[in-house]
């Protein structure tokens, strides 16, 4: 097999009246459009993420944020009648490129979902569960270790260790939540997409969640859906507003809830429409 | 309202009671320990349905190894991989399946295994009843298989799952319970049949010693004995149909047990 085409990845620049540490691109995507069928969800976006930093998704309901971050892992590919054009390259490789191994891929590259969902299996079984499928561990006890250890960055073994046998069901809503982020860790993925994480949990939970996230940008690249923009400018470094399948802006998270370049930003952000 | 529906409640589970009831009434009294253990003697001499016991078991455990496997993959392949103008007609064909009458099962049988053997056997009864199991078993994997909610599959693909993997180790165990009912479903059903199973696996007065020959069956013996002339055979009908009635009880409670909810 072929390796797929290397790709020169553009250089991650980012908003000069900003200060952002320097990163490099983890991902890059160029004319980006998608379609369900005949009607296209995305149009043409172009768009650089950084490593180790976290960027926000934010939009109205429909705006095809959620859209694209399943083109990041292709995970529409599972959606009946999808179509994807243009380019998406991870490190340098075209992840849509017909040699590109979509298993693999989406090892690298993990996701949390809107909704929690546990399997119903036993909490160790569930973080087990991607460490077995991908043979990562060799003995049991090293098993048992990574799945000690993504707990903990999940920041859940503490409410958990004593009873990894009984089923995941029995957790509550938040702590589904973060067992479904230590499912994700567990691999070790480079890149982590988080759709929504938070919209069906109390404020608590919220909190906890953002705190994660905080945690998590040190070693892993992280690109987050979010409806609420408190909750973006709070947690992430970089923001992408998305409106009708286009997107309008990218910039740092403090300029653009403060001064955003685009006019169809700033009315949004001040609620005057969404 | 409510007092209609729990008033015909009562009515559909009244007339089970009473069913129930009857026979329990009617068979007690032949039944004993050297009735469950001998086989069949002369008119007069007593014997008992052992081998019937035995060949029913034998039949039903042919019947499982055969439709149950083939019942769950159509049912998979239904709901998890299907989708075009094949599995609409797969979909129909095992509708279809489920309307035919069982006697039909049993002629077909009979012309496509019996006759090109040359004898009844076991193996002849066994196919018929899967059979009949396998659309049972086939539809409610599907469905209940349709009822696992899509973001499971969603998440162990994010995780880097392969298809067939998600389909083995996420969907199948969380559709487990929901499978083995189906499964349930279809093994009680063909408990119950004698219609395939008169010119298929015959019914035998002698316990089975090999799977090509003829062999006895409780639901056969209970027919047989039912439409003789002698007191004492009707009486043995009575008891091997609450034998029977008890097995099958037996085994749904058997069956709930192993696969009770653990998660």
């Amino acid at each position: 097999m072929s390796t797929p085409r290397q790709i020169i990845t553009p250089k991650f620049e980012v908003n000069r009246r900003a200060a952002l540490p320097p990163r490099e691109t983890k991902i890059a995507v160029e004319e980006l459009n998608f379609f369900y069928g005949r009607t296209q969800a995305l149009h043409k976006i172009t768009l650089n993420i950084p490593e180790r930093m976290v960027m926000a998704f934010i939009g109205p309901s429909g705006c095809g944020k959620t859209t694209f971050l399943r083109t990041l892992n292709r995970m529409n590919d599972v959606i009946p009648g999808t179509r994807v054009e243009g380019m998406v390259a991870m490190d340098g490789q075209d992840i849509y490129a017909p040699v590109a191994d979509v298993v693999e891929l989406r090892r690298k590259v993990g996701m949390v979902f809107q909704k929690s969902n546990p399997f119903p299996k036993s909490i160790f079984d569930n973080v087990a569960y991607g460490l077995r499928i991908n043979q990562l561990t060799s003995s049991k006890s090293e098993l048992e270790d990574r799945v000690a250890a993504a707990l903990q960055d999940a920041a859940l073994w503490s409410e958990v260790k004593d009873r990894l046998k009984s089923s995941a069901l029995g957790l509550s809503g938040g702590q589904q939540q973060r067992l479904c982020i230590a499912r994700a860790l567990a691999i070790r993925p480079e890149v982590i997409l988080m759709d929504e994480p938070a919209s069906a949990l109390d404020p608590i939970a919220t909190s906890k969640i953002e705190e994660l996230i905080v945690d998590l940008k040190k070693q892993y690249t992280i690109v987050i859906v979010t409806h609420n923009m408190q909750q973006a400018a709070r947690v992430s470094d970089l923001t992408a507003f998305f409106l009708l399948g286009k997107l309008i802006e990218v910039n740092a998270t403090e300029l653009m809830f403060t001064a955003p370049d685009e006019k169809l930003t700033e009315d949004y952000i001040t609620g005057r429409f969404g | 309202m409510t007092t209609l529906t729990a008033l015909c409640t009562l009515v559909a589970i009244g007339i089970l009671a009473i069913i129930l009831g009857y026979i329990a009434m009617r068979g007690i009294g032949a039944l004993n320990l050297r009735f469950l253990v001998d086989s069949p003697r002369p008119v007069g001499e007593g014997g008992g349905i052992g081998n019937a016991i035995v060949g029913s078991a034998v039949l039903l455990l042919l019947s499982c190894a055969v439709g149950i496997p083939l019942g769950i993959a159509t049912g998979v392949y239904l709901s998890e991989f299907g989708g075009g103008m094949f599995s609409s007609v797969v979909r129909f064909l095992v509708d279809t399946l489920t309307g035919i009458p069982s006697i039909v099962t049993g002629v077909f049988i009979y012309a496509v295994v019996v006759l090109r053997m040359k004898h009844f056997s076991a193996f002849a009864g066994g196919i018929a009843l899967a059979l009949i199991m396998i659309p049972i078993v086939a539809r409610t994997t599907e469905e209940m298989i349709k009822l696992v909610p899509h973001s499971l599959r969603e998440g162990a693909l994010a995780l880097g799952a392969p298809q067939w993997r998600v389909t083995l180790g996420v969907v199948i165990p969380a559709a487990a319970s929901g499978i083995a009912t189906g499964a349930m479903l279809a093994i009680a059903r063909v408990s119950g049949e004698t219609a395939p199973l008169l010119f298929t696996a015959f019914g035998s007065r002698f316990f089975p010693r090999n799977l090509n020959e003829p062999i006895a069956s409780l639901t056969v013996q209970i027919y047989n004995y039912a439409i003789s002339p002698y007191d004492e055979w009707h009486a043995q009908a009575w008891a091997a149909t609450l034998v029977l009635m008890t097995l099958i009880l037996g085994i749904n409670i058997l069956v709930r047990f192993l696969t009770r909810k653990k998660f």
